[in-house]
């Protein structure tokens, strides 16, 4: 018998080439998921299981306790009010934290790519660079200032500071995207005889709406990650859920309970996780505009 | 008479219409206006105000003597310091370096027109997604030497098997760098991806013309291609450096020992708890330093090829 | 033998299958001309006779070898891109070696094949630059250079010239074209959305449509005999008029009336047999109609007179609609003048007002 003709698609055969990139990605993957594995498996076993049994298996008899307790009952030091207390803490810091920094950023990047005001650039320039200083080096003399103007640990603080640390990404997101578009399309609002805010909320704003969904996206992970400036200036009454995760886990209290530690850890992790895998594709987009390149 | 009276026309049209563009241009001033207080105050004046503490013998309060370099000749002989700059050290340079390798091998293999290639995206970069705190508590679970990976094995039957980086002062660092490499990874692997996705379709057609095995495209023509992707991605990895202190205090709190302190967490140290003002902002201003000089050729390749380009 | 010889392929994207059973055939040093508007399938049929696509059936034969299943770097081929696709941070000597050196050709041979096509193609001083170095015109030619070294039997052109400006664009053609002539046994395949450069290129133009082949024909034949009115329309500027109309017979002969348009179709070649009362669509190309004072057709007002150097594009209209007419450039023409038009029935098409098919 003669070999076949060739005809057609293209034999396809199982090259070790392919089950080496299936082999390297399974690996890879497994490596992420462990952690969240051992988290979740953990969260739902009770103390016992875990002092004897093996840290990746399955809870033999499943419980929500730890849950319970992480979110109502968990001790912070002396407090034992559970992690709800910080969770609540961190929605009231997010919210006008993420709406004020998205309208500080918005307003800056269209007053910088539209309107020709002297030092502007300059301003923003040194905004960029102060985008790559520590932190740490701007920590002492604010909290000296915000003591001297009396709102120092205080809600109304930590909120101002999210915002200015915020100012640079945000302001650089939407400076870029409205220096994309098209400067007849404000030539012309202007000849129509739009002024600054006129312009702004009437023609700007309504076409910036995937810039708002990336901002949203990138102050909201921020900001609930967010832990030294919540540490430094929130006060004790505001720590946000990651302070309180922090003190929990190492609240030197008795044996350590590894299942309540964590369910706690799942619960501060939970609103970044569904703005994760709610936004998708806008995730990496949010990353990469947020990227310091324009 | 001529030469009196024509000027005036100009002087008064080229007045009028500086008085229209100040009116107009009045609200935007208005708007960039609280943002450039916070630039002054804050982003100079802060740091401003931290360097010159640094000069000073502050301790719980600010004072403004001034003690020339003292605080910084105290710095350099103090172990912690000594011991938190080799370990930024250590961990960036791994935790860079990692991050590329590893995320441009991830993104590389995704590219191979895998099934379910929308899966391992997510897999990969959602540890992105969450807190350091979370990342550190989740990685000191899981390295725990008693009940964690090392148990795990040792149940297998391998009686001899020890993973105590975590409690080993010479080893610590290096778990943080491996919980630093879960959580940046994958965003290299994006960033790269998005690069790799772009491109030239022809490209790739040219090299399989020219008979040009697939590793040899990546490494001789796609890489090349991706500079831009790699500079924007180790900035980003950079920065994270530099910030790296939740890490540490969640997953080490800095020890053993002080084997895992670093720079950040040697600042906020000294200001909020040991009450050692000037040291703390001494250190603060070498990060400064660093940070700057790390900085400035890139900033300043920026700059020149910002000249460059309109001509 | 066939150069290369496509025969009954398919190929399928996702769900879509393409082609359905495509058959073609090309001579050996001949210079093959795929035209069409763009989703046409001009460029899926390259990249499969490339292997850069899997067909779905059918088979691919090259030189006489089929090469359905084998690698792009094996059949014998080498590709022009619209992109250049110049290997970024390589010099231009590199960029022309890498190929052969994969293939570990031996040093001296690298070195005579890239010196010898980098002097065919003047490019010998751009040797040790790099492609950003470059302008459009001579990363092309670099690109071009690229696939010289191959020396391979068949050249595959992938609309190399669009990204060029149009000055560039002529004089890169001329370029491909004495290329072709001196390399003499070369089968040339090349894929074009502009109907110049199919023209001044080809030996044959295949012209596509929808992933159907609509005619093949050199560019006489394509030109003068379109098959259907796509084929007419698609080639030629200022584009063919097409007169909407009846076959009628009178006298035992046919003539196409369209109003008080009529033209006795006695010495029209037909292709097939015509029927009293078909309705057809009549296609002149506009240097076809002739400016007299008493012609075929009577009536016409000049609308507008667009003056183009050596010729002239005169729009003119009666009640049954506008006609372009090509003409010399230096007819006296003013728009409202009166003219009638000569019309010769050996230099029209005609096509079925239904199925669009010459007639």
């Amino acid at each position: 018998m003669s070999a076949l003709e060739p005809q057609g698609r293209r034999p396809r055969h199982l090259t070790i080439g392919r089950v080496g990139v299936y082999a390297f990605l399974i690996t890879a993957a497994l490596f992420f998921l462990l952690p969240l594995w051992i988290m979740v498996v953990t969260s739902l076993k009770p103390m016992d299981e875990i002092r004897l049994g093996n840290i990746l298996a399955l809870p033999a008899a499943m419980t929500i306790e730890a849950w319970t307790k992480a979110w109502s009952s968990a001790c912070t030091g002396l407090e034992c009010n559970g992690i709800s207390v910080g969770f609540w803490n961190s929605v009231r810091i997010l919210i006008p934290s993420v709406i004020l920094s998205i309208a500080a950023g918005a307003i800056n990047g269209y007053a910088l790519s539209f309107w020709r005001v002297k030092g502007a650039n300059v301003m923003f320039g040194v905004l960029l660079l102060g985008a790559f200083i520590p932190y740490q080096v701007f920590l002492y003399p604010l909290v000296r200032i915000f003591s001297m103007s009396g709102i120092y640990n205080s809600l109304t603080c930590i909120v101002i500071v999210h915002v200015i640390f915020g100012l640079p990404t945000m302001t650089l997101l939407f400076r870029n995207y409205y220096a994309g578009l098209p400067i007849e399309l404000f030539k012309a609002a202007r000849i129509d005889g739009g002024g600054f805010w006129t312009i702004f909320f009437r023609v700007m704003l309504p076409m910036s709406t995937p810039m708002l969904v990336v901002a949203t996206i990138l102050q909201t992970t921020g900001i609930w990650n967010d832990f030294i400036f919540g540490l430094t200036f929130a006060g004790r009454e505001n720590l946000p859920m990651t302070v309180q995760l922090n003190n929990i886990v190492h609240s030197t209290q008795g044996e350590r309970a590894y299942n309540v530690d964590m369910a706690a850890t799942m619960l501060a992790a939970l609103v970044p996780l569904v703005v994760y895998f709610v936004s998708g594709r806008w995730f990496v987009r949010g990353i990469a505009a947020g990227a310091v390149k324009g | 008479m001529d030469s009196a009276t024509i000027p005036v026309p100009t002087v008064r049209a080229a007045s009028t219409q500086g008085r229209r563009l100040v009116r107009t241009r009045l609200p935007a001033a208005l708007a960039l206006l609280p943002t450039a207080l916070v630039v002054l105050v804050v982003y100079i004046g802060c740091m401003l105000w931290t360097v010159r503490l640094s000069f000073t013998s502050s301790t719980l309060l600010p004072k403004l003597d001034w003690v020339g370099l003292a605080q910084y000749s105290r710095l350099f002989v103090n172990d912690r310091f000594v011991t938190s700059a080799e370990n930024i050290v250590i961990f960036g340079v791994l935790f860079i370096s990692g991050c590329l390798i590893l995320g441009f091998l991830l993104a590389v293999f995704i590219d191979q027109n895998v099934r379910a290639e929308g899966i391992f995206r997510t897999v990969f970069l959602y540890p992105y997604a969450m807190s350091f705190v979370v990342t550190g508590v989740a990685w000191q679970w899981f390295l725990n030497p008693g009940l964690g990976l090392q148990k795990v094995v040792r149940d297998l039957g391998f009686e001899s098997f020890t993973f105590d980086w975590l409690v080993n002062p010479d080893m610590a660092i290096y778990t943080i760098v491996i919980a630093g490499l879960w959580h940046g990874s994958g965003l290299t692997m994006a960033i790269l991806l998005a690069g790799l996705r772009g491109v030239d379709e022809d490209l790739w057609k040219a090299a399989k013309v020219d008979g040009v095995p697939t590793w040899r495209v990546y490494t001789s023509i796609v890489l090349p291609l991706l500079r831009p992707m790699v500079v924007t991605a180790t900035v980003l990895l950079a920065t994270g450096v530099v910030k790296l202190y939740d890490l540490v205090v969640a997953m080490t709190m800095g020890g053993p020992g002080i084997a895992t302190e670093v720079p950040a967490k040697f600042v906020m140290d000294h200001l909020f708890e040991r009450n050692n003002i000037a040291l703390g902002t001494a250190a603060a201003t070498i990060m400064l330093i660093t940070v700057v000089a790390v900085l400035a050729p890139w900033v300043y390749a920026r700059y020149i090829r910002a000249q460059r380009r309109p001509a | 033998m066939s150069a290369v010889s496509v025969r009954d392929v398919s190929v399928a994207f996702e769900a879509v299958r393409v082609f359905d059973g495509l058959t073609l055939d090309i001579e050996e040093g001949e210079f093959i001309v795929l035209l069409g508007p763009s989703g046409c399938g001009k460029s899926t049929l390259l990249n499969a006779i490339a292997g850069l696509l899997d067909v779905a059936s059918g088979q691919i034969w090259i030189g006489g070898r089929n090469v359905t299943w084998e690698e792009p770097k094996d059949r014998g081929i080498a590709m022009v891109f619209q992109s250049y696709a110049l290997y970024p941070r390589m010099s231009v000597k590199e960029n022309m070696s890498f190929g052969l050196r994969m293939a570990k050709t031996p040093k001296p041979e690298i070195e005579k094949r890239v010196k010898q096509a980098a002097e065919l193609l003047q490019i010998t001083h751009l040797l040790d630059r790099r492609p950003d170095q470059l302008s459009g015109g001579q990363r092309q030619r670099v690109a071009i250079g690229r696939a010289l070294v191959r020396d391979a039997a068949v050249f595959l052109f992938d609309e190399p010239l669009s990204n060029l400006d149009a000055k560039l664009r002529n004089e890169l053609r001329v370029e491909i074209k004495r290329l072709h002539a001196r390399l003499g046994k070369t089968t040339m395949v090349y894929v074009t959305h502009d109907q110049i450069e199919a023209m001044t290129l080809a030996d044959r133009i295949v012209v596509m449509k929808d992933q159907k082949v609509q005619q093949i024909g050199s560019p006489g034949e394509i030109y003068r005999r379109p098959a259907n009115l796509f084929v007419a329309g698609f080639v030629g500027s200022p584009q063919m008029n097409f007169i909407k109309g009846r076959i009628e017979e009178s006298d035992g002969s046919p003539e196409f009336v369209a109003g008080r348009r009529r033209l006795p179709l006695a010495g029209y070649d037909f292709t097939g047999h015509p029927t009293a009362g078909q309705d057809v669509i009549l296609g002149v190309r506009p240097e076809h109609l002739d400016i007299l004072d008493i012609g075929t057709w009577s009536g016409f007002t000049i609308d507008i007179v667009e003056p183009m150097g050596a010729d002239m594009v005169i729009w003119c209209s009666d009640r049954e609609g506008s006609l372009q007419v090509r003409t010399g450039g230096n007819t006296k023409a003013a728009p409202g003048d009166r003219l009638s038009l000569r019309v010769d029935v050996a230099q029209v098409s005609l096509f079925d007002a239904e199925t669009g098919d010459r007639i």
